[in-house]
């Protein structure tokens, strides 16, 4: 089977736009990834895109056809994926899957998100749709509910602190400020996170990723189209996707995210490397906590110590294992569809040397990880670089 | 013999005090405590009703009385704050004890002796053979119009009763009820609040029925007040029953077990089966009690009630005055914001 | 979200009287009730099974910013709480300090109005939990 490659990418700026909407964004970032790519729209053979809840957030359902019409694409087969948080990065596998099935040779995956044409009350109950709604969500229990009370069981099981919470933000912002397309370009310390308004005790305010509108988009070509048009293709080493059980009162520990581990594990032997060989990490930070579950179900450190490796600085940008240099979906920043594919923007403009003040220098190896719900879906890939 | 096979109480934990409602109107709290002899009164938490009260009533009960609940083949809840103008709170409660499908239900509505009627109704379905096992609920969440005298004392609270043939732990020898046509306390259908009659409430209404049931009661089963170790009537103060005990010549001794009023406030429907409660959670084999409710439009139900041999080995699991004890205390803004008398808040999502 | 009429209905037993159910194949107890052992799969055997609705606190939130309908019960809080019979659930723990819940506390089930969908829709009532004494 063919190897898949990442020969073009594009982004918008991630934020708050009363002027643009969700059909001027995606075309803005699917724009941006063909001239990026150097190819001419004709050579698309089929489009995925992510989008957690159009309909909810825009009333528009059949997104798929409307984005591949309004880029100009009509006629190739597209499709939507939906996995709530996990769109972005379940639209990139099926992309890939696509390519390595031989259905077509160079393939659009996209994510966007609409989300500030509601009120936020509205974009909150939109977001809960990822929960169990009979079970959960009836009762009244939110998304920042749902994670703070994995931050709970997290800090009684291994000792984690809201001060190692409150560090995963502020190097998230840090590295957000290095980042022109982030949402939130500021730093900010470690009091002002413990001093930011409760929202679902222990989360705070700034625990917690904003609503954000956003595109992002990746052109992925089989290798031999790729070796003919890309000087630096970045190849799809593994693609990987795990479920679990819908509602956090089923799983079987609330402090991991047992279907990342699965999956990682899936993407590390297909990839053929280990977890000290990732040079770098995009993972999905919708919540502090949600990062220091994810070093530790990546096997990035034991199980229990996330707190700490996050204390200890090795997941900052000069750290062993910078995590998030995009500033996360903390910082960078979290339109819910966009973001799977834009953690493979991010991976891909590291490994192509294009980070700016970002860059994890020598990085070789990178792994981005998008999560659905409190935990219910899970997508890894593992991006390499071009070794010539 | 027909009676009381098991019961249940239920009042809502928090509690306004007299003073804190006196603040907000400039009232004088601790002069109407003293006139009412009401010091606080129960105050319904947002998420409580009529129907969550009876169902936490009628769970009680039917632990207390150890019945299947399939046996069940009536249900009927008296109130006059049922949640729903139309859709019986019974149908509810009947489901939430695991009673259906094989029974009848409905609602009633008597202003504060709605279930005290249900008893009745139970009773004749029992004696005539028609359901094995009635369960009767009195229960309110009333509202006082914010500023009247009727804001210290409206509170919420319930009891169920299940009345059966078998393994009765008090036989219920008698009823009788003397009704007129009395309007002394109405509440318009629409309106948010009740009006009343101030000191027509008094004499021609709660006096006159309640004595005049009670002595009837009495007078046809050659009874006198000497004869009973209790009595309850309906308390919508703490002064009231005490008074009418009085001139129908009981001592303050026999009303005193079951008179809850002066801690928890008026609970409408639910006052005369909440005071039965606290009195059978401490009568002994034999012991007689009268129990004369009032509802205002106006009526009054008198009972003969003895107790059997079953009482003391079948002590009710949850004892009102037990339960009383767990109290939180809120302030006026808690208070309003609980029952919704603060425009636009309830539990809803539009 | 609003629900529609007969998705709560159906939910009666469950939402009013913790009914679930248990796997005769495996002897695994499940709450809320599900359509097939995720074990035994083809080879379940169903059966209803009600649980008493005693349990302790497993992990717990306090909710300071609510969702639609639920603003004014804010500060409340959600918990999941593992039931004595063994399956965990969540629902919102009432009658209580919200800082004084513990991961550990005893619980015991109470009926109370979950929420109504506005001031003419049906109110929909289910299972929370208050602190045993």
């Amino acid at each position: 089977m063919t190897k898949v490659a990442v020969i073009g990418i594009g982004i918008t700026q991630f934020g708050e736009f009363w002027e643009r909407s969700y059909r001027d964004l995606i075309t803005e970032a699917g724009i941006n990834a063909i001239q990026d790519a150097g190819i001419d729209g004709i050579e698309v053979g089929a489009l995925y895109v992510g989008s957690m809840s159009p309909g909810l957030f825009i009333g528009q359902e059949h997104v798929a056809s409307l984005v591949a019409d309004n880029a100009g694409l009509t006629g190739i087969p597209a499709t939507r994926v939906e996995s709530a948080c996990a769109s972005g990065g379940m639209a990139l596998r099926e992309a890939y899957l696509s390519i390595k099935a031989g259905a077509a040779d160079i393939v659009v995956a996209g994510g966007v998100e609409k989300m500030t044409d509601v009120s936020t009350e509205a974009a909150t109950d939109a977001l809960a749709g990822a929960a169990d709604q009979e079970w959960e969500a009836f009762h009244g229990v939110t998304f920042p509910a749902l994670y703070a009370m994995m931050a709970r069981r997290h800090m009684k099981e291994f000792g984690t602190t809201e001060e190692q919470l409150a560090m995963v933000a502020v190097k998230n912002h840090h590295n957000g400020s290095l980042n022109p397309n982030a949402q939130y370009r500021k730093p900010i310390t470690v009091d002002e996170v413990m001093k930011s308004a409760p929202v679902a005790d222990p989360l705070k305010l700034f625990d917690c990723s904003p609503i954000t509108d956003g595109a992002a988009v990746v052109i992925l070509a089989s290798e031999e189209r790729a070796k003919k048009l890309c000087d630096k293709p970045v190849w799809i080493m593994a693609s990987a996707q795990a479920s679990d059980t819908l509602a956090l009162h089923d799983r079987k520990s609330l402090c991991r995210t047992e279907a990342a581990v699965k999956a990682s594990k899936i993407a590390y032997k297909a990839a053929g490397v280990l977890p000290k060989d990732v040079d770098f990490a995009e993972v999905h930070d919708c919540f502090t906590i949600a990062e220091i579950m994810a070093v530790e179900s990546l096997g990035f450190c034991e199980v229990g110590r996330g707190g700490k490796f996050t204390e200890d600085g090795e997941t900052s940008l000069k750290g062993r294992k910078p995590v998030n240099t995009s500033g996360g979906l903390k910082a960078k920043g979290h339109p819910v569809g966009a973001t799977g594919i834009a953690q493979a923007v991010e991976a891909v403009m590291q490994l192509r040397g294009e980070a700016g003040k970002r860059q994890v220098h020598d990085a070789t190896v990178g792994l981005t990880h998008n999560v659905g719900g409190s935990g219910a879906s899970c997508v890894v890939h593992v991006f390499q670089k071009e070794v010539r | 013999m027909t009676g009381i096979v098991g019961y249940g109480a239920y009042v809502p934990r928090y509690r306004i005090r007299a003073e804190e409602i006196g603040k907000v109107w400039g009232g004088d709290g601790e002069r109407m405590a003293k006139s009412l002899n009401i010091r606080e009164k129960s105050v319904p938490a947002l998420d409580e009703d009529v129907i969550t009260i009876s169902v936490e009533a009628a769970r009680i009960a039917v632990r207390h009385a150890k019945v299947n609940p399939r046996d069940i083949e009536a249900v009927y809840v008296g109130s006059e704050s049922h949640p729903y103008a139309v859709k019986p709170s019974a149908t509810i409660v009947a489901e939430a004890i695991e009673a259906t499908p094989d029974l009848t239900a409905a609602d009633y509505q008597f202003a504060c002796k709605a279930g005290t009627a249900a008893i009745q109704t139970c009773l004749a379905l029992v004696k005539s053979k028609i359901i094995k096992y009635g369960m009767a609920i009195g229960a309110d969440t009333s509202q006082g119009k914010p500023g009247d005298a009727l804001e210290y004392t409206a509170s919420a609270g319930g009891a169920a009763y299940i009345l059966g043939e078998r393994n009765t732990i008090a036989d219920i020898h008698d009823t009788y009820s003397f009704t007129t046509d009395t309007p002394d306390f109405w509440r318009r259908e629409g309106q948010d609040f009740p009006r009343h009659g101030s000191r027509f409430t008094g004499e021609p209404a709660y006096f006159k029925h309640i004595i005049a049931a009670s002595k009837r009661i009495m007078e046809r089963n050659n009874l006198r007040p000497e004869d009973f170790r209790y009595a309850v009537f309906h308390q919508p103060n703490g002064k009231f029953p005490v008074a009418v005990a009085g001139m129908l010549g009981f001592k303050k001794e026999q009303v005193e077990d079951g008179l809850l009023t002066p801690m928890i406030g008026n609970t409408y429907s639910g006052s005369t089966p909440l005071g039965l409660s606290a009195v059978l959670d401490v009568a002994h084999p034999g012991d007689m009690i009268l129990v004369t409710s009032y509802g205002s439009g106006a009526g009054s139900d008198a009972f003969i009630i003895r107790a059997t041999d079953r009482i003391s080995k079948n002590r009710n699991p949850k004892p009102v005055r037990e339960q009383i004890k767990h109290k939180e205390y809120v302030d006026y803004s808690i208070y309003a914001k609980f029952k919704s008398k603060i425009k636009g808040v309830c539990l809803q999502r539009r | 979200m609003t629900e529609g009429l007969a998705l709560h209905w159906r939910l009666i037993p469950p939402r009013y009287n913790l009914i679930g159910n248990t796997c005769k194949n495996c002897g695994q107890r499940f709450f809320p009730p599900r359509n097939i052992c995720p074990d035994c799969r083809r080879k379940s055997r169903l059966e209803r099974f009600k649980y008493s609705g005693e349990g302790e606190v497993y992990t717990y939130s306090i909710v300071r910013v609510a969702p639609t309908g639920f603003e004014f019960q804010k500060p409340y809080v959600v918990a999941i709480v593992k039931l004595k019979e063994g399956p965990k659930c969540t629902a919102q723990i009432v009658d209580c300090d919200p800082e004084g819940v513990r991961i550990g506390d005893k619980v015991e089930v109470v009926f109370r109005k979950i929420m109504a969908d506005d001031d003419s829709g049906i109110i929909k009532y289910g299972y929370k939990f208050k602190l045993k004494k």
